[in-house]
């Protein structure tokens, strides 16, 4: 008997887990006819250029001071650390190099594309939930205008080119700050740590980080838009489908980083 | 001219409309009536292409909605105006923009003419002087009535209006009713309406159709609704509480209520 009721509940268990990664590959499958609308009407007049500079502001201004915030902290931490374990083995000359090589390959594009996502992400799930629950898109469809064209694809542009831009800026600030830190508080030779900073950098380094944040930027507002759009069923589903759409943007951040890293380099 | 031909729709096992016959004539307006949650409003999304039918036809001067890709929908749609039973205007946008709307996605008129055309138009629902109001800022019957502007705004020759006098005052309520009126007689606009207003109906009215159970019972003219002797439809339109659309209702109680009285002698 206790068998039985044991099978039982791991058949339950396989049988819940595989309808999520069914879900999963129906929601996968869906962003990708989403992304393909969205590329056959990116072209297509009435061009939205008014719709996509404001959606840049929207993206760049309301993500900007967290952005930089975190990447200074990130570069002044990264300074303290490797300060502290270079120091092990008499290394600590080469802490302008770690920090300016993580912070522009790596973490600069990462840290930005996570915020983001909490950022503009929630922001975007939440608009078009709204105005999906609230028959808003019904009514855009009935005045002759289509909501891929109209909603997704200003968000999408948007942020696929706003987000280098905002990454830029970080690395920027993620190197001063390590800087600051370095030859401030822990007495690093300020022309030392300068000539390292920029001695093993090159510019592929600084590029990949911007071709990685341009895809960030990219996938974070397809995933979004895709969520807002699913909602369903008042507040409650407006709220889960930002939830989602900030979960999912982060998870597509940090796995997309991990190939497009192996790809790289 | 609007054909629906054996039009049904479900949502998962729930069927809302179960083979809907009804034919607008070109300029004329149909009423459709009927209980709540009976898909009155799922009626008219499939119309537009807005829900997709499981199956049937609807046909828009020849033409299949039903069997339309999403972008020859997208030119059927400039025939269509629609008014949301909840109004749906754009939250982000103010009145003016609202109304505007397509006039300045089809270009319909030179930008510093918009201005104008939308008062016009917001005149004709009553209003006047709220072009810099956001959606937010409006009670629910001047919401319901810009949402009428813009719908009206780009002229369209077929417009579908769900619940244009619920929640208005009465004079407003008459107000509306004469603008479909003369959006009929001036224009030859072809329109359905739905509505639970029986008065609004017998005025506005070419045709009534009532809809029950996914299906529609009677179409007649306004005098023969009212005399009809169909009993669900007399029913509806005296509004009355007893008859045969809330006997399965009180059916029902009467078989809770047994239940209960056997629950409790079993309990005994
Ligand atoms: N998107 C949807 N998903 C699932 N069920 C739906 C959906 N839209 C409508 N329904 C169901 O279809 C039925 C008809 O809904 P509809 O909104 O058409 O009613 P109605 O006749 O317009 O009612 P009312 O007069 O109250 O507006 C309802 O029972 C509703 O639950
Ligand atoms: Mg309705």
């Amino acid at each position: 008997m206790a068998d039985i009721g044991k099978r039982n509940g791991l058949t339950a268990v396989l049988d819940t887990f595989g309808t999520k990664v069914f879900r999963m590959v129906e929601h996968l499958g869906n962003i990708f006819i989403l992304l393909l609308q969205c590329l056959g009407w990116l072209f297509r007049p009435p061009s939205e250029i008014r719709n996509i500079v404001k959606q840049m502001e929207e993206v760049g201004i309301n993500s900007m001071p967290v952005v930089l915030v975190t990447a200074t902290f990130t570069g002044m931490v990264l300074a303290l650390q490797s300060w502290s374990g270079f120091q092990r083995f008499q290394a600590t000359s080469f802490v302008g190099s770690v920090v300016a090589l993580s912070i522009t390959r790596e973490l600069g594009p990462v840290f930005a594309g996570l915020i983001v996502s909490g950022r503009v992400g929630a922001s975007i799930a939440a608009e078009l939930g709204t105005m999906k629950v609230t028959e808003q898109i019904d009514a855009l469809v009935t005045l002759a205008t289509n909501p891929v064209k109209y909603l997704v694809v200003p968000r999408v542009v948007a942020s696929t080119l706003v987000l280098p831009v905002l990454v830029i800026m970080a690395d920027l600030v993620g190197i001063l700050g390590g800087y600051f830190v370095s030859v401030y508080l822990l007495g690093a030779n300020p022309y030392v740590y300068t000539e390292k900073t920029f001695q093993y950098l090159e510019s592929w380094d600084i590029y990949s980080g911007l071709i990685k944040a341009a895809v960030f930027g990219f996938l974070i507002a397809l995933i979004s838009c895709y969520n807002g759009f699913i909602a369903e069923g008042g507040a409650e589903g407006v709220g889960r489908a930002t939830t989602r759409a900030v979960v999912a943007s982060s998870m597509a951040v940090l796995v997309s980083d991990y190939f497009m890293t192996s790809l790289m380099f | 001219m609007i054909e629906i031909r054996g039009l049904k729709k479900s949502f998962g096992v729930k069927v809302v409309l179960d083979g809907v016959d009804l034919t607008v004539p070109r300029g004329k307006n149909t009423v459709v009536i009927g209980g709540s949650g009976t898909g009155k409003s799922v009626l008219i999304k499939c119309i537009v292409g807005l829900l997709r039918a499981n199956e049937g036809e609807v046909l828009i001067d020849g033409e299949d909605v039903t069997k339309m890709d999403e972008r020859e929908l997208v030119r059927a749609r400039r025939k269509f105006g629609m008014l949301f039973q909840g109004a749906a205007l754009f939250d982000s946008m103010n009145v003016g923009e609202n109304v505007a709307f397509a006039l300045r996605r089809l270009h319909l008129y030179p930008e510093h003419q918009v201005r104008d055309v939308v008062e016009e138009k917001l005149a004709m629902v009553g209003l006047r002087d709220i072009q810099h109001l956001m959606p937010a800022e409006l009670s629910g019957g001047m919401k319901k009535r810009v949402g009428l502007a813009r719908a009206i705004a780009a002229e369209p020759e077929i417009l579908l209006y769900d619940e244009p006098t619920t929640g208005l005052d009465p004079i407003m309520a008459d107000v509306i009713n004469e603008l479909v009126i003369s959006l009929r007689e001036s224009l030859g606009v072809t329109s359905i309406s739905i509505t639970h207003d029986m008065a609004s109906a017998y005025k506005i009215a070419d045709h009534i159709a009532m809809l029950y159970k996914g299906m529609i019972v009677e179409v007649g003219t306004p005098e023969e609704i009212r005399n009809t002797r169909n009993p669900v439809v007399s029913q509806f339109v005296e509004g009355r509480a007893e008859g045969p659309i809330t006997a399965e209702h009180e059916d029902f109680i009467r078989f809770v209520h047994r239940s209960g009285e056997t629950g409790m002698q079993g309990g005994r």
